[in-house]
């Protein structure tokens, strides 16, 4: 193995037919690999989403994440992107599940690919993990503190709706990573989670750290847990080895 | 979290972005993860001129505490202009 990898812009035909653009990371030192779409988080497809996109391909998996946000700022930065996308309402969950579906076809049509795809998402990527593993078949998701699965806090959008109901039609495990300080999902939601996927037959893995709140994976930002964080990678290749891994 | 909570205004006046003054139309207010402070969470404005594009924006990320601060300021500041000036 060499490392080597290759990273940088692309162009996927998303939800509706949508030309959007896509940042893909992907091994060039091995054949075989599985692949991961990546869904940013809501301050959206910034240059630490970009470094974790990265970090699969290095641990020898394709990686894709789409821009949620493309549609509302093509071309525009990050920060600005995500402005006017929360000023139309966020993304629409029927919009994120085409995008991920174009970024399953796009990995699965990859040379070298071995045609299993996951899907793990930060905060609203979170949420938006567990919805396309519902709606869309997959070989594993992970769910990073991922809150209004189970409730939503009053007064959110109608792009926040719980999603629980469509737990029964879960397609693969699902990993869930979870900081115990965190207030949204507070330990008790994602227990709750926990208990109706139990309930439904769905296989799935659920970590709460101590010492750790909301977003704890995020090195830029204050609410980093290195311990938190270095457990849920491991949990990660753990998980992806097994079900993504040839 | 991602709030995604959010209130918008129409507003009047101008500001300055990255390309200079430009005239602002409406703003946006709303409370969850910054880009850029070094908080969790803070109070969010996005002036903007959505006629312009998604750049036409000046953007500020201020902690809950200096939002109520600049809040109170605003609306001492306002208090205090003589009549007639501010209406």
């Amino acid at each position: 193995m060499t490392d080597a990898m290759a990273a940088g812009t692309v162009r996927i035909t998303g939800h509706g037919g949508d030309d959007i653009e896509a940042y893909l990371a992907q091994p060039l030192d091995r054949t075989g690999f599985g692949s991961v779409v990546v869904l940013h988080h809501m301050p959206g497809y910034d240059e630490p989403s970009k470094e974790i996109t990265r970090r699969f391909a290095s641990r020898g998996y394709a990686a894709l994440m789409p821009n949620l946000h493309y549609r509302d700022a093509p071309g525009a930065s990050p920060d600005d992107a995500a402005a006017a996308c929360r000023a139309s309402g966020g993304v629409p969950d029927d919009r994120l599940v085409g995008d991920v579906s174009a970024a399953v076809s796009y990995l699965k049509a990859l040379d070298s690919a071995n045609g299993k795809v996951g899907v793990i998402g930060y905060c609203s990527g979170g949420r938006q993990s567990f919805l396309a593993a519902c709606k869309l078949p997959l070989d594993a998701a992970v769910d990073c503190y991922g809150a209004a699965i189970v409730r939503a806090p009053e007064g959110l959008p109608v792009t926040m709706t719980p999603i629980v109901g469509l737990a029964g039609d879960l397609s693969c495990p699902l990993l869930g990573l979870f900081g115990e300080e965190d207030k949204y999902p507070a330990p008790e939601e994602t227990a709750e989670l926990s208990a109706e996927l139990t309930r439904l037959g769905k296989e799935h893995e659920f970590h709460t750290y101590p010492n750790a709140g909301h977003s704890f994976f995020s090195v830029n930002r204050p609410s980093y847990r290195p311990e938190a964080a270095s457990e849920g990678w491991e949990r990660i290749w753990e998980f992806y080895g097994r079900l993504l891994a040839s | 979290m991602c709030t995604y909570l959010t209130e918008k205004i129409e507003i009047s006046g101008s500001g300055k972005g990255a390309s200079g003054w430009f005239a602002l139309r409406g703003a946006t207010v709303y409370f969850d993860h910054p880009v850029h402070a070094q908080a969790e969470h803070t109070l969010n404005i996005d002036f903007v001129d959505p006629g312009k594009g998604p750049s036409a924006r000046v953007a500020v990320e201020l902690t809950a505490e200096s939002a109520r601060a600049l809040a109170q300021a605003i609306e001492t500041t306002l208090a205090s202009v003589p009549a007639g000036l501010a209406e």
